[in-house]
């Protein structure tokens, strides 16, 4: 079992008591009069595996240096097991880190590669080739062990860098964008033996993707960056179900934004008045919205139902022309135009064949979903 | 294969026999006759009015003795000893000065490098021999550097440097260094920097991390400088002559002096030929290294 699958086993940033193995405190770097990392707080706990998710130049590459040694906070703190890291190089910490080009050796082979850390170590060195051994069996490469990298393809390299960063057993294993190298299959095949093997070492994983689909598959919590800032940190369900903005909801997976004014907040539930003699949108109530805000409604295409007769029992139901189907073989996603000019996307599973499907291009249909399927969020 | 491919590879093998094979085997044959006061200098001379049968006196008389004279000699074997070990040890020194920097130049900001690979290769701009000329003028007893020193107070009475071995060793490394250079740099600049961060990660500090990644990588590029220094230097004239004096004994020097002092061309032509093969061993070794780089290139 793996910690994505056992959430309620788990959870230690819930437990209060907990003690995180490493804490940003008030991190700030700058870079002259570019600020990369602005004000960071963040905890990340023992045998977490953590994903820093968010376009190029967020700053999470930034984190990940600062945590490995390569750089240095410009304010604030960073604490390892306990440990100030301020002053400590990198070649002295607990940390080790499988880079975005593998970085491997290309004088040695995939042994010495891998033995490489331990020999700079205090283990004797008739233990050095048990351990080395050890790792290739881990990552099931013991056959290539005499190879040099470049006789090696592009899975095996992947293999042979974690294998190497993990040597060493170290406290906090970094990954900067460990699979952006390999094809959509085998990446995917990765994703689970990265888990895997994060489970079995027991080490705590960082890692840093652009790929949300990789931080949702892989991580127990993800944290969502954006221009130096941690937009949310939560776990990958929170996230997707609950995004604390339209920033966190469009840049995980695919979502309607609907924009408004906000005409009622009653606790949870809030209502959006989005277009002139529209009913309003009813949908949970996301954090600091009030009466007469502008705010926008989102909610994930999935949620959204297509019918082509009204469904009058739903409260949200609106009429519009399908413009185009995206066939996706397991389910499609139906672009339909509103009355108004806006753009909602429907997402149906294909239970049926394609033929006997019932809608197609320019029919009217009518779109609906629940009052708990969307959130109204702060502008 | 097509006519114009044949072509395309015929040209450099043309040039090749044109320029190299055939006026070895001039070299050859020559070295292979007998001095003769005459023009020019030795006999039997090729004569093809003779015919088959002149040929065939001709190639009778051809015999070794020259070379048996370079083994008599002691003269020789020592000029060629002596040639080995200042290349070697200017080549050696050259190392030390082109590395740092040729490192120096692969650190620097790239906008940089384009500028610093311009000073290298400056100096190519104005003639070899006025160079040589001008370290004489800079190394001798009231030359520049000893009116500095004295004038600094560093020493008293003027070092004597031009006309010493110190002088060869000057020369040798200033004309061959940006050979020494280039190849490092090459293949320093093409280094991976995350490499030097994963050996740091790994717990390196920066000086093992340049032990163990940076010159191992860094290995071709030093086997081809040393190479581009070592060879020319083994069969250098110039430098020894003009910045040597007369203690310094050079296979070049030696070969010189046979051809246009002496004016014995068989016994200079049997020098050549022995410092050929001398060589060919190193170049085969280049050409060995170069072939790897350009399979690991792959």
């Amino acid at each position: 079992m793996n910690a994505t699958a056992a959430p309620a086993v788990f959870a230690p940033w819930t437990e209060p008591d907990a003690v995180p193995l490493i804490h940003l405190n008030g991190v700030t770097k700058e870079f002259g009069s570019f600020t990369a990392i602005d004000n960071i707080e963040l905890e990340i706990f023992p045998r977490e595996f953590f994903a820093l998710l968010g376009p190029s130049g967020c700053g999470k590459t930034t984190i990940m240096r600062m945590l490995a040694g390569f750089e240095d906070p410009t304010r604030g703190t960073i604490t390892i097991d306990g440990k100030n890291m301020a002053g400590v190089p990198a070649n002295k910490r607990a940390v080790n880190m499988m880079f975005q080009s593998y970085a491997l050796f290309p004088h040695l082979t995939v042994a010495d590669n891998l033995a490489f850390g331990l020999k700079r170590s205090p283990m004797p060195k008739s233990e050095i080739k048990g351990r080395v051994d050890e790792m290739l069996r881990l990552v099931q490469l013991t056959k290539f062990a005499s190879r040099k990298p470049h006789q090696l393809s592009g899975g095996q390299r992947q293999r042979v860098a974690l294998a190497r960063a993990l040597a060493k057993a170290p406290k906090l294993l970094l990954l900067d964008e460990p699979l952006g190298a390999l094809d959509k299959k085998l990446r995917q095949e990765t994703q689970f033996e990265l888990m895997d093997i994060q489970e079995k070492t027991g080490t705590t994983f960082v890692i840093v993707t652009h790929d949300q689909e990789e931080a949702m598959t892989v991580a127990s919590r993800i944290a969502v960056m954006d221009e130096g800032r941690l937009k949310q940190v939560a776990t990958p369900d929170r996230i997707y179900e609950s995004p604390n903005s339209v920033y966190v909801a469009d840049f995980i997976g695919d979502v309607n934004i609907i924009e408004g004014s906000v005409s009622l907040v009653d606790g949870e539930k809030a209502e959006l008045q989005w277009a002139e003699g529209a009913r309003p949108i009813r949908a949970m109530s996301g954090q600091g919205i009030s009466p007469s805000d502008r705010a926008a409604f989102v909610v994930r295409p999935e949620k959204v139902a297509i019918a082509t007769t009204e469904p009058s029992d739903m409260h949200n139901r609106v009429q519009g022309t399908v413009e185009d189907i995206a066939y996706l073989g397991n389910m499609s996603t139906y672009h339909v135009r509103l009355a108004d000019g806006t753009l909602v996307k429907a997402q149906a599973a294909n239970n049926r064949r394609i033929s006997r499907r019932g809608i197609t291009w320019y029919d009217t249909v009518w779109l609906s979903w629940t009052d708990t399927a969307g959130l109204i969020l702060s502008n | 294969m097509n006519l114009s491919r044949r072509l395309l590879i015929g040209i450099p093998y043309l040039w090749l026999l044109v320029l190299f094979l055939i006026p070895f085997l001039i070299v050859l044959k020559i070295s292979l006759s007998d001095y003769d006061i005459s023009i020019p200098p030795y006999s039997p001379k090729f004569d093809l009015s003779a015919g088959w049968e002149g040929i065939k006196d001709y190639l009778g008389s051809l015999d070794f003795e020259n070379y048996a004279f370079l083994a008599d000699d002691p003269l020789y074997y020592t000029a060629y000893l002596s040639s080995l070990k200042i290349a070697a040890i200017s080549t050696f020194l050259t190392l030390l000065v082109g590395f740092p920097i040729a490192y120096g130049m692969a650190s620097a900001p790239e906008e940089w490098r384009p500028s610093l690979m311009m000073l290298v290769i400056l100096p190519f701009w104005t003639s070899f021999l006025i160079r040589v000329y001008a370290w004489m003028g800079i190394l001798s007893n009231e030359g520049l550097l000893n009116q500095f020193l004295i004038w600094t107070g560093l020493i008293s009475d003027p070092l004597v440097i031009l006309n010493t071995i110190t002088a060869v060793y000057i020369g040798i490394v200033y004309t061959y260094l940006p050979f020494m250079i280039l190849p490092i740099y090459a293949t320093l600049e093409k280094l991976d920097g995350s490499l030097l961060e994963a050996a740091e990660d790994l717990g390196c500090t920066r000086i093992s991390a340049f032990w163990l990644v940076t010159l191992p990588l860094a290995k071709p590029g030093i086997i081809a400088g040393c190479f581009l220094v070592f060879i020319p230097a083994l069969g250098e004239f110039v430098i020894p002559s003009l910045l040597g004096g007369s203690d310094t004994l050079m296979i070049g020097k030696v070969l010189w002096e046979e051809f246009f002092s002496n004016r014995d061309w068989t016994v200079a032509s049997a020098v050549a030929i022995i410092l050929l093969l001398i060589l060919v061993v190193p170049i085969i070794l280049f050409q060995r290294n170069e072939q790897k780089q350009r399979e690991a290139a792959k």
